[in-house]
């Protein structure tokens, strides 16, 4: 019996360890943002003596940190919904029908999932350019919809193959045409699913840095991870800017995860399992 | 035949089905060729141009291959980059992907509060990856950053390091924060995996007289077969496309002496700049990019052929 505990213990002491190493950096930089830089460079480990906002202050009023945020805001919410019409309408048609082209279909986009368009970059670059979307929000949200694709494919025809079939032809004898099917009928059943790549593909398209950074010069247009390049440049001996900076970047997507951390760990996996 | 007509005698009761239905994949297919499967066959086209970025130059032949595997800087630059993707790629199976399992099981052995700590391993996940290369670039810094000062405070001054100044501590810092960042994900496919081997096997084995390493090793292990793979597999790409950490710890040079650049960094610098004699070829930065699709598409392919073969037996 006494055995049995100590083994016990031995795995609190690893759950309880990794969590300290897991959670301790980011408990740093939010308490970090909130006290003046003296402090965090002559005692950086106590708790701060005074809490003050006054590097947020410096990140709206000098930096145009709100203008970063209405670009990620406005970015991914016009990734997600075209996104997840295109794949639905597509993954229906996959799923739904038996056509003979419709495997050879499916494979073309699962293509997309093993190579990483990052290596595509010079010629995505060149087209760009000649579709006159340099410097453009539509650059990297048509890249964002194409690069999500697969994955929501992937996952939706999935789910439209598990729901009965009965339900549609229920549904035809009373006159539903394609789209309406689709919208009235499948969609209100396809919640979890939806749910489920909305979560992937907002994390994938909240987070992206890469493609902003070649596609985005322009100031004013810039999101929040492009963003964050300039202040490590403009302020590198400010740190509690810094760390302002890195704790508003983050905390859209903490709350969030906050009011459905379930589904979000449940979504990110069935995305990577499936 | 008399099938057929029987099919169409059906078909035919039903309300026509339109052929708007057609067009149901269409955007889809329009935006995901053009703005994915476009740009990643033509780098193989872009490759064996002469190029400067602005006008595409004359075909010559695999001269950019030949260039970036003979010719001073690219082929030394080329293989101190794979090099170091190698050694990310290890690093990672065993640091990270070992925590990954140990976490999972103690989670599947249901330890109190496994939500907690599901949540807890989870967060870092979800933030940006540049962010998370700026954050522990700050925790780094040899004078100002935490780590520094707490190891003085505990005694330990003489662990203190210039963790990213030094050429032989760079790279493996900025693997094991690549680690610390991806640990949870890998950890909620592993425990995936270990959720859907059947309880009745593992009461068998018990029964059997199996517990303990025993039971982890002949039992648990083999019944976690594609899980593994898949993690394996994603660790691999992830290894082999790494390039936000690098970028945001040790710029696009992979500072200090190119002690930590990586094969997408090295992309990046020829392709589209950052000095070092190196920038400016679209040709060979396109080269670097078909070089790099080979090598993930062969070891991907290997494994997904090893997994279907398993699967049939």
């Amino acid at each position: 019996m006494k055995f049995v505990a100590l083994k016990r213990s031995v795995l609190y002491v690893f759950a309880v360890g990794y969590a300290v190493i897991a959670l301790f950096p980011m408990l740093l930089m939010v308490v970090s943002s909130f006290r003046p830089n003296v402090e965090i460079l002559t005692k950086p480990l106590s708790l701060p003596t005074k809490w003050s906002i006054a590097s947020f202050e410096t990140l709206f009023v000098q930096l145009n940190y709100a203008s970063y945020i209405k670009n990620s805001v406005v970015v991914s919410a016009v990734t997600l919904v075209l996104l997840l019409l295109f794949s639905i309408m597509a993954s229906y048609y996959i799923a739904r029908f038996p056509f003979k082209w419709n495997g050879p279909l499916f494979f073309y986009f699962l293509i997309g999932m093993m190579l990483p368009l990052k290596l595509g970059l010079v010629p995505l670059f060149m087209l760009i350019k000649q579709l006159n979307l340099m410097n453009t929000l539509w650059s990297i949200i048509l890249i964002q919809i194409g690069a999500g694709i697969p994955m929501t494919l992937l996952i939706l025809t999935g789910f439209f193959r598990t729901l009965p079939k009965e339900l549609e032809e229920a549904a035809r004898i009373d006159g539903a045409g394609d789209m309406g099917m689709l919208l009235r009928v499948l969609a209100p059943l396809m919640k979890p699913a939806i749910g489920t790549v909305t979560i992937i593909n907002f994390i994938a398209v909240w987070n992206d840095f890469f493609f902003p950074m070649i596609f985005i010069r322009d100031e004013a247009k810039k999101t929040i991870p492009v963003g964050m390049l300039k202040l490590f440049s403009e302020f590198t001996t400010d740190w509690s800017v810094l760390f302002a900076g890195l704790t508003m970047s983050s905390l859209p997507i903490l709350i969030i995860f906050f009011f459905a951390s379930r589904q979000f760990m449940d979504g990110i996996t069935s995305g990577a399992v499936k | 035949m008399e099938q057929a007509q029987h099919a169409r005698l059906k078909r035919r009761k039903k309300p026509l089905r339109s052929q708007f239905i057609h067009l149901f994949p269409v955007p889809a297919v329009a935006v995901y060729t053009l703005f994915v499967v476009y740009p990643i066959f033509a780098a193989f086209t872009y490759s064996l141009f002469d190029w400067n970025g602005l006008v595409m130059g004359k075909f010559n032949n695999f001269a950019n291959f030949r260039r970036l595997f003979t010719q001073e800087p690219f082929n030394h630059t080329f293989w101190n980059a794979l090099q170091h993707n190698v050694f990310y790629f290890i690093t990672e199976m065993i640091v990270q992907n070992v925590i990954a399992f140990v976490l999972a099981y103690i989670i599947f052995r249901k330890v109190k509060g496994a939500q907690f700590f599901k949540i807890a391993y989870f967060l870092p996940r979800l933030l940006s990856i540049i962010i998370v290369g700026f954050m522990w670039k700050l925790i780094l810094n040899p004078n100002m950053g935490v780590l520094n000062i707490f190891l003085k405070k505990v005694g330990l001054s003489s662990w203190a390091h210039a963790w990213l100044g030094d050429p032989n501590t760079a790279l493996p810092a900025v693997v094991l924060v690549n680690c610390w960042f991806a640990i949870g994900f890998f950890m909620l496919i592993l425990l995936a995996g270990l959720q859907a081997i059947s309880s009745e096997v593992l009461e068998a084995a018990k029964l059997d007289g199996a517990k303990g390493l025993r039971l982890l090793v002949s039992v648990i292990l083999p019944m976690m077969f594609q899980p593994l793979v898949i993690v394996i597999v994603m660790t691999f790409i992830q290894a082999f496309e790494a390039f936000e950490l690098v970028f945001a710890m040790q710029g696009s040079q992979g500072e200090p002496y190119f002690s930590t650049d990586l094969l997408a960094v090295f992309f990046y610098r020829t392709a589209f700049g950052g000095g070092s004699g190196e920038s400016g070829s679209l040709g060979i930065g396109s080269a670097v990019a078909v070089v790099m699709f080979a090598i993930i598409a062969a070891i991907s392919a290997v494994f997904m052929t090893y997994v279907n073969r398993k699967q049939a037996e």
